[in-house]
């Protein structure tokens, strides 16, 4: 029953199977055991990311396809709940119509980008999104009577989501149960189903055909697969997923602006995480989000003492302000790309397949 | 480049057929003119910058997305020389202007080629022929060259005014045209003669142009293609750096994300080129140059749409770019 709920995809590791189910409790009762507005922001944003890393492995890690494209389906979404609640009041109707409008341009946008240019080599198509994905960002600034152009649009959820609304009148656990802490279990919910969603998708039939296109797209070919309708199909579904990832951005933070859900830094995030965490495993989105957000969160934090430490050593400082956070990423990511190519997840397998192999068989 | 008879002139009159289908659009001649200058000198600019990278792919199969910051880099080294040189860009004399900017063109060109250097070693070095880790890790470079340069210059933007002398327009009829808009399509136009006569007329340029064609031809002959590599991409990286000086004055300021500003521009132009032909670079700067001024001048909306949708309609028509580099 449990194999098949995670589509028969077992962690295939000890430590990673802890880990995992760690990582799932903690999620589940984060907004008992932490207090704070922090920590529950830290939180949701591990549920969004999570999803929004995974439709980009799907891409990345399971077709072997490079987009920086990817973002734009993530403000897709945002943008589809935010323009719509702004238009149409803060009803559930409203959520609706915006998420399925989001979901049907995700849709048209990557079959056309999709059809167009996934007959091109893996280099023509990186340099082809990016084009398409800035020129985006530049349409979402100056359409400014839709989209509030730089300034963004703030909007009021359904009652039920807002912080105003409260369900009892009493704590509960320590806890008041508001419409924020509702809102937190709605992604939960969400981002557990759409996770399981992608784990389906990745271990069915039309997944291997994937991973064969990404091993040797000419044999892949040559076994009459078309190659361009599965990646075509891959890019479709990525996309539809990462629409959804924005949808949950914008219910969480009730704002949405280019920014916060289409800027550069956020694809750069999303490359980072999927590398980290370990490409082709779903499972590698969830460890690399947890640990990047956690990491973004706190670990300016911890920059800042080192910067402060160091205030006699002006360059040392200034390296090592919470600002320049971006640089020692952009160390780990490319020490992680030559050294640790399999990420988190293949690292923690291949170890315990090093273990079984050595050891006696189990019985 | 050899104009052999087989030579393809389909794709060079595109330059001009664009230049002229936007006259009747614009309406007014003096307009148009200095439309036009102004789109040629942005593409010869964008050209100066392209021309590195799309050998270094052709030559090496490597797409390096990090060269994005040898255009930061050259311009913020320029804003630090000029800097240091006020009384000669404060002059309004020509002369004195451009011995303050030739230096500060010469010290970007240096140090975004000893910086090409390094990074062609420790990062494009470990990942050739591997296309996925290529992106990855060239995009992880540019990150950290993007922070390197907010830690020594500051993540805000800074100015580069144009030295005295060279601000203001001159006269043609009555178009009026900006003088640094024909010091750039001069500069552009040596550029590409010097980098036209060494590709066709020195033997580096013979091995170049022969290794782009077919590498392992070349190896079995027994040149070292490794070497020559290493010296195209720090010349790519210098010329980007001259490209970043150039574009810095042209905006009159520059930020540290400039580089992945550009680099948009740099490769729909070399998309539009068919990756490897520099060539087929220069009229895909031109295009792209033109295209940008006249919807910016007409729809300013669209200006970025208009180069996407012209590269779409090229690759229509060409899928593999204007002068596509054979056994590709």
């Amino acid at each position: 029953m449990f194999a098949r709920l995670i589509s028969n995809d077992l962690p295939r590791s000890r430590i990673l199977a802890v880990v995992l189910v760690l990582l799932l409790l903690a999620l589940a009762v984060a907004p008992f055991i932490v207090p704070g507005v922090k920590a529950l922001n830290v939180a949701a944003k591990i549920l969004i990311f999570l999803v929004l890393v995974a439709s980009f492995d799907l891409l990345l890690g399971y077709t072997g396809i490079v987009s920086f494209a990817h973002t734009m389906f993530f403000g897709i979404g945002a943008y589809g709940i935010a323009i719509a609640t702004t238009h149409l009041g803060p009803t559930w109707t409203a959520l609706a119509v915006g998420l399925a409008a989001a979901l049907a341009l995700s849709l048209l946008l990557a079959l056309a980008i999709g059809l167009f240019s996934l007959r091109v080599r893996a280099i023509f198509f990186a340099m082809i999104t990016l084009a398409v994905a800035s020129a985006f960002q530049t349409l979402a600034s100056q359409l400014s009577e839709f989209t509030g152009g730089e300034d963004g649009l703030s909007f009021k959820l359904p009652a039920l989501l807002s912080p105003s609304f409260e369900l009892f009148e009493e704590p509960v656990l320590g806890t008041m149960i508001d419409g924020r802490l509702i809102n937190y279990y709605l992604l939960f919910v969400v981002a557990l189903v759409l996770l399981l969603a992608l784990l389906r998708i990745v271990n069915s039939p039309f997944g291997r055909v994937l991973q064969a296109i990404r091993e040797n797209e000419f044999r892949a070919e040559a076994l009459g697969y078309r190659v361009v309708v599965y990646r075509t199909l891959s890019s479709v579904f990525s996309a539809l997923f990462a629409c959804l990832a924005g949808a949950m951005l914008a219910l969480w933070l009730r704002y949405n602006g280019p920014d916060t859900s289409l800027s550069f830094e956020i694809m750069m995030d999303v490359l980072l995480i999927v590398v980290i965490g370990g490409m082709g495993t779903i499972y590698g989105s969830a460890i690399g989000a947890a640990l990047f957000v956690v990491a973004q969160s706190y670990l300016q934090d911890l920059l800042r003492l080192g910067s402060e430490a160091a205030a006699g050593l002006p360059l040392l400082a200034a390296l090592l302000s919470p600002d320049r956070w971006l640089l020692w990423l952009g160390l780990l990511f490319v020490l992680s790309v030559y050294y640790f190519p399999t990420g988190v997840v293949g690292r923690l397998r291949a170890r315990s397949l090093r273990k079984t192999k050595a050891g006696p068989e189990p019985a | 480049m050899s104009m052999n008879k087989d030579f393809d002139y389909k794709p060079l009159l595109l330059v001009p057929v664009l230049a002229l289908a936007a006259l009747p659009l614009i309406g007014s001649g003096s307009t148009w003119l200095t439309l036009t200058v102004a789109g040629l000198a942005m593409g010869m600019i964008i050209f100066i910058i392209a021309s590195g990278l799309t050998l270094v792919f052709g030559l090496m199969d490597v797409l390096n997305f990090g060269h994005g910051v040898f255009i930061a880099l050259g311009a913020f080294v320029a804003t630090s020389v000029l800097g240091m040189m006020g009384d000669w860009t404060g002059s309004q004399e020509l002369w004195r202007n451009l011995l303050a900017v030739l230096p500060a063109m010469v010290v970007a060109m240096l140090v975004a080629g000893a910086i090409g250097l390094a990074f062609e070693r420790f990062i494009v070095r470990p990942v050739y022929g591997q296309h996925l880790k290529q992106i990855l890790i060239t995009m992880g470079g540019m990150i950290i060259g993007e922070e390197l340069i907010k830690v020594i210059w500051g993540p805000l933007q800074i100015a580069l005014p144009l030295p005295e002398g060279m601000r203001g327009a001159v006269l043609l009829g009555d178009a009026s045209v900006e003088k640094y808009r024909l010091i750039a399509v001069v500069v552009g136009l040596a550029v590409f003669a010097a980098q036209a006569w060494t590709l066709s007329r020195t033997k580096i340029g013979l091995l170049i142009r022969a290794g782009v064609q077919d590498r392992e031809m070349v190896e079995a002959l027994g040149y070292r293609i490794r070497r020559l590599f290493v010296g195209v991409f720090v010349m790519g990286s210098a010329l980007a750096g001259l490209g970043g000086v150039m574009w810095g004055l042209y905006q009159q300021n520059v930020v540290p994300q400039m580089g992945a500003q550009v680099n948009v521009l740099i490769f729909i132009v070399i998309i539009i080129g068919g990756l490897g032909s520099t060539t087929g670079a220069l009229i895909g700067a031109l295009l792209v140059g033109l295209m940008a001024n006249y919807t910016g001048f007409l729809v300013p909306k669209v200006a970025l749409f208009s180069n996407i949708a012209l590269m779409v309609a090229i690759l229509l028509w060409r899928p593999q770019g204007v002068y596509p580099v054979a056994n590709r």
